[in-house]
């Protein structure tokens, strides 16, 4: 992994001028993973809120070659890169190499990108497809979407006089991505540098598809000052609303346990997304959203604990 | 006259192999021999032999092709789009459905100037579900900024396919060439094969301009476009398909003077020369067509036929010089448009020919009357693969000719062999 020093003397993939939101994490984020790639990168962006904010012709922020083509389909466009990269080498006609990345929002990701990610996952193309997840459409106006968690409030599934909001859990996308048998899954946040550094370089090295689900705390949608940014972002990860693990070859790892697990409140507190549920008839429901945390918490040292014995008996059988 | 930009010497026809092959067959064939850097397809119904034919081809190492066995039609489009960009020759092939699932990246493909190449084996769109031949997804792409070639037989759909990859890195616009669904995919049909040097030869090897791979110099593609620029972006592309046509033109010239082949361009025409009155038709019914304007010919009747294989570009100017002195034109559709007032063809031919009507406005502020130039009559046929025998045709002549005798033309819009 780079030092911070030669991290920061690396040529910026994303150069300065962007239209993000003050207080937004995405060119962080983006900037991480492309700086954690050995190769050049050919990065594949999804519609959202990282294509809108980058690319207005005849500006560009990007500073490696770059396309956008529509919102479902980075994957699938990815799949054709990397073919055509493959094919080209091949036949002798480019000897450089490259890594091809696909950036997605959620919506490009759980919701209408899911089966494009799913069909090029099982095909196997060596990409790495990076979720930039602000759990909802917020580059049209902070619409729900399958990565809302429940009870937040979004402007198609606003708190109202009777509904709390969204009644829907999220999706849980890391399962999804992990089934196809994929070398690598990793759930990353800004918050934490070191491990989500460590995350992008893994799955650059992964013998095939790659998929990092990084938290993108929105300020705009979710509801806090812009430079509450990487305190909302730790608080999810202390809450473990927002767990820091990985999947290698179907073994779970959690890379980082918080020694004092925080209460979900004082994550869903700062955010007027969640402020309904301060609500004296509403307290019941922050209730229920820790209940459904701990478990999922507990499912995940489950696995953990599970797949960490397996490979300790595979380690330990005689070769055959 | 057309400027030839490649000769090569001949090919000898001790060279050439004849063989029965299907249009699908043709087509694969002609995919095997281009060897394409990419090919990301999905199976649909009638169109599947192409795939399934390539898959074969990979299997056997008979290309080396990167093959991409995509989940839908919507991502063979994307991958071909990604493929493209990154510096690929990127083929696939689809059919009704499948079309039209890809039909925002069809946009995107051509927005983008990808030269990508896609045999279209024509079917009729849902609902309800029917998986015989119309021209109903071919139609709805027409506007979608590709290249449409028409192929009537395999023979055509095989050196059209070859062409549509000289056309459209030339143009850097994308080229599907369509065959009619069951009527060209499964009907065997003697095809003349070229020797595989000879198609790689004159294909040549695809050098793009700009690619994701040439990382020194990153590009930018598909960025958000606004008001202030977006307009121009899209005039440059109706000026690349403009300039196709010179192109389409120039490479039917190459191939004929490579292949030993008739000279391919927009139309070919049937009798046309003292022609009084006229059929215009795309795909495989232009054989009919042809057989019934020789049929009346030889009855001594001024018949004649126009068969369209380029419908976009469309061929406005040069189909108003062959239309020249013909009083009355049948059109035939294989698509409606539910506009009530014809189907695609149809209003593009009457719109191409409006600046040669002259027309004046008589006393009611509503009716036009034509003082010169032909009547055009919209004949809708064959809708999810129903027939069109040679007396539909035989049919519609007489009514041109009546037409041209003086019958007058209430409703120019009418269908063939459906029951009413």
């Amino acid at each position: 992994m780079p030092s911070v020093k030669e991290l920061a003397q690396k040529p910026l993939p994303l150069v300065s001028g962007h239209r993000a939101c003050a207080g937004c994490p995405l060119p962080i984020a983006a900037r991480w993973v492309m700086a954690s790639s050995d190769k050049p990168v050919v990065a594949c962006v999804a519609t959202g809120c990282l294509e809108v904010t980058t690319t207005i012709f005849p500006y560009t922020t990007w500073n490696v070659p770059y396309i956008h083509v529509a919102f479902e389909n980075a994957a699938a466009v990815a799949s054709g890169v990397e073919a055509a990269l493959r094919a080209l080498k091949k036949r002798g006609r480019y000897d450089g190499d490259v890594n091809v990345i696909a950036f997605a929002g959620d919506g490009g990701t759980y919701d209408i990108g899911l089966q494009a990610l799913s069909g090029a996952l099982e095909r196997g193309h060596k990409f790495v497809f990076v979720c930039l997840d602000n759990q909802a459409y917020m580059n049209t106006g902070i619409q729900r979407s399958g990565a809302t968690p429940r009870y937040a409030h979004t402007t198609t599934s606003p708190a109202g006089d009777v509904l709390a909001g969204k009644p829907q859990g999220r999706k849980n996308i890391m399962e999804i991505v992990a089934a196809h048998g994929i070398p690598y899954a990793a759930q990353a946040s800004p918050s934490h540098w070191k491990d989500f550094l460590l995350k992008a370089e893994k799955a650059f090295k992964a013998n095939g598809p790659a998929f990092l689900n990084v938290l993108i705390a929105c300020n705009l949608g979710w509801g806090f000052e812009p430079i509450e940014t990487l305190e909302i972002s730790r608080l999810a990860v202390e809450t473990c609303f927002w767990p820091l693990y990985e999947i290698e070859n179907g073994v779970y790892r959690i890379t980082y346990k918080p020694r004092h697990k925080l209460p979900i409140e004082e994550f869903l507190k700062r955010q007027r997304r969640f402020a309904h549920l301060f609500r004296p008839e509403n307290r019941h429901l922050i209730e229920a959203i820790q209940a459904e945390i701990d478990a999922q918490w507990e499912d995940l040292l489950r696995k953990e604990a599970m797949t960490a014995k397996k490979e300790e008996a595979k380690a330990a059988a005689p070769p055959s | 006259m057309v400027e030839v930009v490649k000769t090569l010497p001949r090919v000898t026809e001790e060279q050439k192999r004849l063989v029965a092959l299907s249009g699908n067959e043709a087509q694969a064939e002609a995919m095997r021999q281009i060897n394409p850097d990419v090919v990301a397809a999905y199976p649909i119904t009638p169109q599947t032999e192409i795939v399934m034919q390539f898959a074969q081809f990979v299997a056997d190492g008979k290309v080396d092709t990167e093959y991409i066995p995509v989940e839908s039609e919507h991502s063979a489009m994307s991958a071909c789009i990604g493929a493209a960009a990154a510096g690929a020759r990127a083929m696939t092939a689809t059919s009704s459905q499948g079309l039209a699932l890809m039909w925002e990246l069809l946009y995107i493909a051509s927005g983008l100037r990808l030269p990508i190449v896609m045999a279209v084996v024509a079917r009729s769109l849902s609902a309800n579900l029917n998986i015989h031949c119309d021209h109903s997804d071919v139609m709805g792409a027409r506007d979608s900024g590709w290249i449409q070639i028409f192929a009537e037989d395999p023979q055509e759909a095989y050196d059209s396919l070859i062409q549509a990859v000289v056309i459209a890195e030339r143009a850097r616009l994308p080229v599907m060439v369509i065959t009619d669904g069951f009527i060209i995919s499964h009907a065997v049909h003697p095809v003349t094969v070229y020797p595989d040097e000879a198609v790689r030869e004159f294909i040549g090897e695809y050098e793009p301009e700009v690619s994701l791979l040439k990382v020194e110099t990153p590009v930018t593609m598909g960025p958000v476009d606004l008001p202030d620029y977006y307009m121009e972006h899209k005039r440059q592309q109706t000026e690349a398909m403009k300039q196709a046509k010179q192109i389409i033109l120039q490479v039917g010239e190459e191939f004929a003077n490579f292949f030993g082949t008739k000279v391919y361009g927009f139309m070919e025409l049937e009798s046309m020369d003292d022609a009084e009155v006229a059929v215009i038709s795309l795909g495989s019914s232009c054989g009919t067509v042809r057989e019934v304007v020789r049929e009346l010919r030889a009855q001594g009747l001024k018949v004649g036929a126009v068969k369209l294989r380029v419908f976009r570009p469309f061929p406005r100017d040069e189909l108003v010089r062959v239309l020249a002195g013909v009083q009355a034109i049948g059109v035939l559709d294989r698509a409606d448009s539910f506009s009530t007032m014809g189907g695609p063809l149809f209003t593009e031919v009457k719109s191409a020919l409006y600046d040669v009507l002259v027309t004046q406005r008589h006393t009611t502020a509503t009716q036009f009357i034509p003082l010169g130039g032909p009547k055009v009559v919209n004949y809708i046929y064959g809708l999810g693969g129903r027939d069109l025998t040679n007396e539909h045709v035989e049919e519609v002549f007489r009514e041109l000719l009546d037409i041209a005798a003086g019958k007058p033309v209430e409703e120019t819009w009418r269908y063939l062999g459906v029951r009413e």
